[in-house]
Order: structure tokens, then C-alpha cells, then sequence
């Protein structure tokens, strides 16, 4: 699997035709999705397939639609300066991983610390029997919040770099796949399942893997999919590009408001044990209203990218 | 044994190179942001691989199971991912708006414009 992955590495620096490289990148973030569930980390790997594969690729391709598919092949001296840098940097860090504990070595640092409490204590102090979830929305809830915000702010700046979709006299170039038969049945048969596929995973993100950053990637993935066979004028008759906007900033809001109710309540900021009348209630209220949150603000951020990049006009 | 313990890192190390090569020898400005990518995914398959446990399963507690894989690597990684292609938008966008100013995302071309206007 490893091996794999470098070929498809390679390939991809390899490669001039930037389209290939795009969709190679694709294949790329496929093979590392399995590649973590081998590894256990299932949460990880369904948003790795998720967005790797999905969305990222999508916004490339759309960034790839407004610019051009070609490079320049590289300059051949600029091409041994490259790789002579990156042949003695790789030579460093392979001498330093020579100190490193073994790949699943119990003893290892990291794991005689912090973890062995998350493992014993989360079903008794949260009750929720997927740790990264309690991990992700209680423990480090704070991180997560930060998280949030960050994936807020790089949807509002691609708005500012590329605008927004003015009202109403949207038509775009990835419009109009609709004279397809086949793409339009299948799309339409999709939807409904990945909507329910997503909601699904929202909610079920405390027993299982998932969890409000993977439901909002899920759910983004079936709008834009509607964007693209239907065009960006039905897309926006369902979901406005005002309504999504909104809806980013709502999700951190109720992330946020849910510390500012925990603090008024006596608590610590997004400490849920006050919000219920146990500590174990308070926990799974708080970390349902974060993940929804979450979920919320992922799924807004990543359609009104995709409205960015799909009704982009250049200014002549 | 010694060999195959570190293997995982190796890997890791090799596309972490692959990804520092096309960023630094790609003038296309896309082509630098999916050799980011690339570096990117290499971190976070180290983070992941560092999470492993030997004879460990997946961090959903269940009755009986008594050895799980590292849970906050995971936590930290998912987060990291969704993090990462809201940046990766960022930087197509910056990209798609220098196309829009100079007609190219080829440094050297850029460059050029700016050195002679």
C-alpha cells in the first residue's frame, strides 16, 4: 500500500499535464484512505475518502477550468537544485527517524500518555463509546472550536478573492450536464442517499466512526453534485448563496454559544457537565450541539467554495 | 525486525520529499499547491502511523476489547484534513485571481511581467 502511494507520488511530480496530475492526486488521497483504515483510524479515513477524493479534487478541477492545463516542464538545472535538497533533507530525516520508537510499539511515548486516561475514563466521565468523538468534541473541544474557525475563514477569503454569487443572473460554465440521460438519472437516484448517508453520519457519530466534520464534507459533496449535472441555477434555487453564507457562520455560532452557555451556567468555557442535570447528559447534549455546529459550518463552507469557483467570471 | 519498524516513517519521508521537490522545482503555481497536498498527506500518515498500537483496533470502545490504537493522532488528523482543503481553496483562489492579472501561473512568466512593467 505504501509502495503504491509513492508510485502515485511520483507520477503525480512526474506528470506536465496538470489535469492527470489533479486526478492522479485523487487516486493519491484514495489509497491513503485505506491506507488509515489499516492503520485503525477509521474516523480519519472516511474524511480523508470524503474530501480528498471529493471535494478537493472538484475544487482543483475547478481552479484548473479558470486557469490552464498545461506546465512548463522544469528548467533542468532548477531540476537537480530541486533534488539535490530534497535528497539531503530526506537523508536528515531519515537518519533522525533512526531514534524513533518502532512503528505500533506499545511502549512508544505517545502512547503511555494522556491516551490511557481517554481510553479508561471517557466511558464513565462521557459515556459515548468512540473516543475520537469524545476526544474531538469535549477533551479538545477548544482545538476543535479553533479548527472551525479556520476552515470559516478560508471560505469567507475565497469569497473575497473570487466574489459571490450575485442573485439571480447566475449562469456558469459547469451548468447544463442536464441533455445527459444516464448522469442525470444516477445523479437524482444518489441524492436522497447521500443526504440520508450524511445525516446518518451526523448522528451516529458518537457510536461510530463519524462525526460532524465528515457529515458536512458528505452532505457539501451532494449539493455540488446537483451543481454539477443541473447547473449552478438549480443548485442555488435550493440552497441561496445568502442562506449558505448564513449557515457557516450560524454553525460557529452555536459552537461558540454552546461555551458561552456552559460558562453562564457556571462552568468552565465548553465544559458540558453543566448543561444537563447528570454531567453524562450535559456531556452528550454539549457534544451533539458542537457536532452540529461543526457539521454545519463544513457543509456551508464547502458549497459556497464551490459557488466561488463554479460562477467565477474573470474581469476582462 | 529493526528494518521493517521504521519502515512506515521511510515511506513517509520519501513523499514528504516528492511533495518538497515539486513544490520547489514546479513553476506552476497548481501544480506547487498539489505538491503541498502531497506534503500534507505524508504528515498526516505519520501522525496516523505514531497512533498505531500493536494488536490494537479501532477507538470504539467496545465490551471485551481491551487494546485500542491511539485516539488523538486520529482526532487531530481528521481535523486536520477538513482544515486542509479549505486552505488548499484558498490558495487556488489566489491562484485563479494571478491568472486573472498576469494570464499565466507560471512563476517565471510572472516574474517577467513584474520585472518589466
Amino acid at each position: 500500500m505504501l509502495g503504491l502511494l509513492t508510485v502515485t507520488a511520483i507520477a503525480i511530480a512526474r506528470m506536465d499535464q496538470l489535469f492527470a496530475a489533479v486526478m492522479l492526486f485523487g487516486i493519491y488521497s484514495l489509497l491513503s484512505a485505506a491506507l488509515f483504515v489499516v492503520m485503525d483510524a477509521v474516523d480519519v479515513a472516511f474524511t480523508e475518502a470524503a474530501v480528498g477524493a471529493g471535494i478537493a479534487t472538484i475544487l482543483m478541477l475547478g481552479a484548473l477550468a479558470l486557469t490552464s492545463r498545461e506546465q512548463h516542464a522544469v528548467p533542468r538545472s532548477r531540476h537537480w537544485i530541486a533534488l539535490s535538497v530534497v535528497v539531503i533533507t530526506g537523508a536528515a530525516l531519515i537518519y533522525g527517524t533512526l531514534d524513533m520508537p518502532l512503528y505500533a510499539d506499545p511502549n512508544a511515548p505517545a502512547h503511555l500518555h494522556v491516551v490511557p486516561r481517554y481510553l479508561q475514563q471517557s466511558m464513565q466521565e462521557i459515556g459515548i463509546p468512540n473516543v475520537v468523538t469524545s476526544v474531538l468534541a469535549s477533551y479538545r473541544g477548544y482545538d476543535t472550536l479553533g479548527e472551525t474557525v479556520v476552515i470559516f475563514t478560508a471560505a469567507v477569503g475565497v469569497i473575497g478573492r473570487l466574489g459571490i454569487v450575485p442573485e439571480g443572473v447566475v449562469e456558469s460554465k459547469t451548468g447544463g450536464m442536464e441533455h445527459h440521460l444516464i448522469l442525470r438519472i444516477t445523479a437524482k437516484l444518489m441524492l436522497p442517499l447521500i443526504l440520508l448517508f450524511a445525516l446518518y453520519v451526523q448522528f451516529h457519530g458518537d457510536f461510530g466512526p463519524g462525526g460532524g466534520f465528515q457529515a458536512g464534507v458528505i452532505f457539501a459533496s451532494a449539493f455540488i453534485l446537483y451543481g454539477l449535472v443541473f447547473g449552478m441555477r438549480s443548485v442555488t434555487r435550493v440552497a441561496p448563496s445568502i442562506v449558505v453564507r448564513t449557515l457557516a457562520a450560524a454553525g460557529v455560532l452555536i459552537y461558540g454559544g454552546v461555551g458561552v452557555i456552559s460558562l453562564l451556567l457556571g462552568g468552565n468555557y465548553l465544559d458540558y457537565n453543566v448543561l444537563g442535570d447528570q454531567p453524562k447528559d450535559g456531556q452528550h447534549l454539549g457534544i451533539f450541539l458542537v457536532e452540529f455546529g461543526v457539521g454545519m459550518t463544513v457543509a456551508a463552507s464547502m458549497i459556497s467554495l464551490f459557488y466561488a469557483y463554479a460562477s467565477y467570471k474573470r474581469e476582462e | 525486525m529493526q528494518i521493517f519498524g521504521l519502515y512506515n516513517y521511510w515511506i513517509v519521508i520519501i513523499l514528504m520529499m516528492i511533495g518538497l521537490y515539486v513544490v520547489i522545482a514546479s513553476g506552476n503555481l497548481i501544480k506547487k499547491i498539489v505538491g503541498l497536498n502531497i506534503f500534507q498527506t505524508s504528515v498526516f500518515i505519520l501522525y496516523i502511523s505514531i497512533g498505531k498500537l500493536q494488536g490494537g483496533t479501532a477507538p470504539i470502545l467496545v465490551e471485551g476489547v481491551t487494546s485500542y490504537s491511539n485516539p488523538l493522532p486520529h482526532v487531530l488528523i481528521l481535523t486536520a484534513i477538513v482544515v486542509g482543503v479549505a486552505t488548499t481553496a484558498l490558495g487556488l483562489a489566489l491562484a485563479v485571481r494571478i491568472y486573472g492579472a498576469y494570464d499565466s501561473i507560471e512563476e517565471d512568466e510572472i516574474q517577467k511581467q513584474d520585472a518589466t512593467s
